[in-house]
Parts: structure tokens; sequence; C-alpha cells
């Protein structure tokens, strides 16, 4: 396993101060502080060469147990290894192993081409130059930068300076990614070619990612393994269609009838989502999926007929917006 | 083979790469350079002022030291904990300790930059200063400029172990600048900014050179300027205080990146 996390947990340490002058002058006298359980008992193992989504809610805990994972914080508990090392120790042949891609946050100098930057992390990772060069060739073809490469950081869209962020964070051929929204704020061919350039990166490569990602379109063309993080623990561990029954596990059933039907005609085939006049949405429990497919087929005039799994988008989409399960 | 995390490879790309990003506000660093002029102001004040014999530098002596002063000043500013504060806050630290380079080399690289796109502005007013005060004009020895320059160096350092010292106290407080600010009063009045220490009382004069400030400003000044020094005096302070605080630094950076949470990474 390239990636093994036992028992991780991270408590932080927030100051808590109530609103308004009096909460002001109360913290300033008697600081009041609280732990915030971040992460809790997360444990989880990743071959090499996977790609697996790392979905949650905002303020679930991805982003902090991404942050332990590339040694940027110490866990409070728990054991994490990475490229067979500890990753809190940023041990330089630990840092040559992996990358960390943080949705907008930096690290191309802004005032300067992003070619002046790739030229810094040559030296700073030791590529020979003729070696840095071909790389880059590569990567910027790969991700469709030319001439944006020679342009001021400032200049760039954010899906160019996306881009060249990326290319920035592989040009040391890292073996493990790890990117927290990649894709955010991009447009959806950016995100597209974004996700594109990912996939051919892993297949050439044979990296290991873990991703975060809001947008739903990148987990599910990415990663056939999703974990799913809940209030800082560990909610699923396994291929996203799995996650998709334990969070909804009715299936979708559509019809489309020759006329119209009272709702009452449909007690006791499944819950009822919608009827407009002769279109009908059913949810229905697996186990009893055929027999009432069989009455709604021998009760009503059936034009079209159609199950399908609830869209994940819409599962992942209420659960982040809900924040609950 | 790398000394320290470094190798010429390394330093080539950061200076050129810092270089060419302080070109870009050549503007600002202007108007920085101007702003340092604060040793010509002491200069006015004390020519026109009846306790300047008590400074011990009569006639020229007086102007060559402010304007040493203020060449010394030029090439020994730093600003880093500034900038590792808003990096700190902005989150844009979190790639930096993710490279295998200690993060301070790269603000080193910064400032050195920026001392490099400082120079032809110090030379622009060191010029027109010989112009305004000609009898002031004069050629330092070759022995001199190195010494200046090599005392300069250190003055450097042990400014910049100073401010990184008070940078490494953002990890455990978000706004360590505020104590830069405190330790800023000292180090007007007691390295020789506003007035040469030979017009402190011996007691005080006896008393600031066991503080790093004289070394700062003072030492280097007074070797650029010609005037007479106990070099080995000088230099051995201002290596003892690099010694001394290269350590510190270190331990508190390490402690500091442990507690570190990577605030609005």
């Amino acid at each position: 396993m390239v990636i093994t996390a036992e028992g991780l947990s991270k408590t932080y340490r927030v100051a808590d101060k109530q609103p308004g002058f009096v909460g002001t002058v109360q913290h300033f006298l008697r600081r009041r502080t609280r732990d915030v359980s971040a992460v809790q008992d997360v444990s989880f193992a990743i071959a090499p060469g996977e790609m697996v989504g790392f979905l949650g809610a905002n303020g679930a805990g991805k982003t902090t147990t991404l942050k332990m994972l590339c040694g940027l914080i110490h866990p409070s508990a728990g054991r994490v290894s990475v490229a067979g090392h500890q990753p809190q120790r940023r041990h330089p042949d630990f840092l040559r192993r992996i990358t960390l891609v943080m949705g907008q946050k930096q690290q191309l100098l802004w005032d300067l081409p992003p070619l002046d930057s790739l030229r810094v992390n040559a030296a700073v990772y030791g590529i020979p130059d003729g070696v840095a060069s071909r790389r880059i060739r590569e990567l910027a073809d790969l991700l469709e930068l030319g001439a944006e490469l020679t342009r001021p950081v400032r200049k760039l869209s954010l899906g160019q300076r996306m881009k060249a962020e990326l290319l920035a964070a592989l040009l040391h051929e890292p073996q493990v990614l790890f990117l927290d929204e990649p894709t955010l704020g991009l447009d959806v061919n950016a995100q597209s070619r974004v996700r594109q350039f990912l996939a051919d990166y892993n297949r050439r490569t044979g990296a290991t990612v873990l991703l975060t990602s809001h947008y739903m379109a990148d987990i599910t063309a990415l990663c056939p393994r999703v974990l799913l993080i809940h209030q800082g623990q560990l909610f699923h561990d396994g291929p996203l269609n799995r996650l998709v029954s334990r969070l909804a596990p009715e299936r979708l059933v559509r019809l489309e009838l020759e006329q119209p039907v009272p709702a009452e005609a449909f007690a006791g085939l499944g819950q009822l989502d919608s009827l407009e006049t002769c279109a009908v949405n059913l949810r229905v429990a697996p186990d009893q999926l055929t027999t009432v497919v069989a009455q709604l087929l021998d009760r009503f005039d059936v034009r079209d007929l159609e199950i399908s799994d609830p869209p994940v988008d819409q599962l992942i989409g209420a659960l982040f917006h809900q924040g609950r399960l | 083979m790398r000394v320290f995390g470094l190798n010429g490879r390394i330093i080539r790309a950061l200076l050129g790469s810092q270089y060419a990003t302080m070109l870009e506000y050549r503007a600002e660093i202007a108007l920085w350079a101007l702003s340092g002029l604060l040793p010509f102001i002491m200069l006015s004040l004390w020519s026109g002022s009846a306790a300047r014999a008590d400074l011990g530098l009569d006639g020229a002596a007086l102007d060559r030291y402010f304007l040493s002063a203020f060449l010394v000043r030029q090439f020994s500013v730093v600003w880093v904990v500034y900038a590792f504060e808003e990096d700190a806050l902005l989150g844009r630290l979190s790639p930096y300790l993710l490279q295998p380079l200690h993060p301070l080399w790269r603000y080193v690289a910064a400032h050195l930059g920026e001392q490099l796109t400082r120079l032809p502005f110090a030379v622009a007013i060191a010029a027109a200063f010989f112009v305004i005060q000609p009898q002031a004009f004069w050629i330092p020895s070759i022995g001199d400029v190195l010494l200046a320059w090599a005392a300069t160096w250190m003055a450097f350092a042990i400014a910049f172990l100073l401010q990184s010292l008070i940078a490494a106290l953002c990890f455990w407080s978000e706004k360590a600048s505020a104590l830069e600010r405190l330790l800023f009063i000292p180090f007007l009045f007691l390295s020789g900014l506003l007035a040469p220490l030979t017009a402190f009382p011996p007691a005080t004069r006896h008393a600031v050179q066991w503080t790093p400030f004289p070394y700062l400003i003072d030492f280097p000044a007074r070797l650029l300027a010609g005037e007479s020094v106990n070099l080995a005096a000088g230099f051995g302070a201002q290596l003892a205080w690099v010694l001394l605080l290269l350590p510190v630094v270190l331990w508190l950076w390490r402690a500091g990146v442990r507690r570190y949470s990577a605030m609005g990474a």
C-alpha cells in the first residue's frame, strides 16, 4: 500500500468568542477556547496507481486529512504512512515523491511567467535541465499550454493558471498526488481538460491520486473508488455505486401512462415522488422492484417505463448542501 | 552536492527569479530607498547642533558617517517578518513547506534580489549627496570597502535572523509583526542610525555593546567611513550574534512547523 492511515485523528483548539462589544471585552479579559475534532479515527489504505475520490461536505475533514497525509500538519492521534515515510517528518525523499495541489492556492511566482517558477522547481528538485525541458514540453502538450508559459502568471486566466499550477506540481513526477479541488472555479471545458489530463497522467506514470472535489463529474470520471468523510469520520470506503445505494437504497421507477391516473391508484406501489398528468415517478425498494413493476404493467396502460438509480449528483449534492447523512 | 540544502544551481535559480520579481517593483523599491533618508535628516540636525562636538566626528567625518549609515541601512533592510506573516496567513507557506528546500532560503533570496534592485537608486542618492556636500567626497580604500561590505553582510544576517525569530512566532501568534515594531524602537536609537554611538554616555555605550544593535549600522558604517574601529571586537560580536541566533531560529522554526495548522490553506 502506498498510503495507509490507521486511527487518524486531528483535534484543533479554536478561540470561542461571542459576537458584539461585550463578547469582545470578555474575549480580551478571559480568552476561551474549545477543542474541535476535525478528523476522528479514520483508517484506510490506498494501493499504488489507484485514483480515489475523497468526498464530504464543507468542514467534514477532507482537507485536514489531506494535510496530514502530505505532512503539513501533525496528527493528534493515529498512524499514517505515505510512500514508505511518516509524512510529518517531511523528509526530502518523501517530499520528492508527493505533491499537493490546493485549489487556487498557488506556488507560481505571481509576477513572473510560469517558466521562471518551473526553472526554480527544477533546481530545487534536482531535475537535470534536459529532463526538465522534456517534461515541461510533454506536460504542456497534455495540458494544452503554450504561449501561456512565457506570460506573467497574473495575466493568465483562472483555467490557464490552474493548468500551470498542475504543471509546476507535477514537474518532479511525484508518485502520490494529493489534489484538493483541482477544478474549483474552472469553466466546464477547462474542468474536462484537467480531468482528461489527470486520467492520462495516472495511466502514463502509474501515480496514486487522492482527489477531493465538489464537482461530482470529477469523481465519476476519474475515481472508481471513493472515500466519504462525514463530521470527521469515515462513512464509506468503496465503489461509488455502492455509496449511492447506501445513500438512497430505493430505485427510481419512471412511468409514462396512456391516460392520467389519480395518486391514490399508486398506494402500496412504493413512494410517489411526483405525478404530472401522465408522467409518474416512484421510489421502490430493490427487493419489491419486480413485484411492483409487474403490478404497474398489469394495472395501468403503460406507454414507457424506466428503472434507474437516483442521480448521483443529486444525492451527493443534497448531502453537501444539508451537511448531514 | 548540497550545503545547507543549497547548491549553485538552486542559488542561481532563486536569485534570478527573485531579482526578476523585484525588478517588477522597481518603482516601489526606489521609493523605499528614498524613505531611508533618515540618516541625512539626522546629519542636518547634528550639523546645526552645538552638541556636534560631543560626537567625536568633526567636519567631513560626520557627513561620511551618515552617508555610510545610509548605505549600510540600504543593504541590510529586512522585512521577512511581514512577508512571512502574509504567506502564513494566506496559506502560501504550504507549498513551500512541501518542497525539499528550507522556506527561509526563499526569503533570503528575495532580500538579496531586492538589495540588487536598490543598488542603482542607492548609488544615485549617494552621488546626489556628494553634489550637495562636495566637501564630504572621499574614495574609501579597497580594504575599507571590503571590510565594510563583509560587516554589512553580517549586519544583514543578524537582522534577518532576529526578524526570522519573530517571524517564527507567527506559528503561535498570527500577528507576530507587532513584536517587530517593538524591536524597531531600540534599533532606531541604539544602532547608530540617529546618532553615532559616541553620542551616548560611556555607561550607556558600554551596555549597548552587549546588544546586537550597534553591529547593525554603527560598526559597518564606521568601517566604510574610514573611522578607526576594533575589527576583532566588531566582527567577533557579529559572528557571536549570528551563532547565537541561528540555532534558536532553527529550533523555533521546527517547533513552529509542528504547530502549523496551514491557516488559510
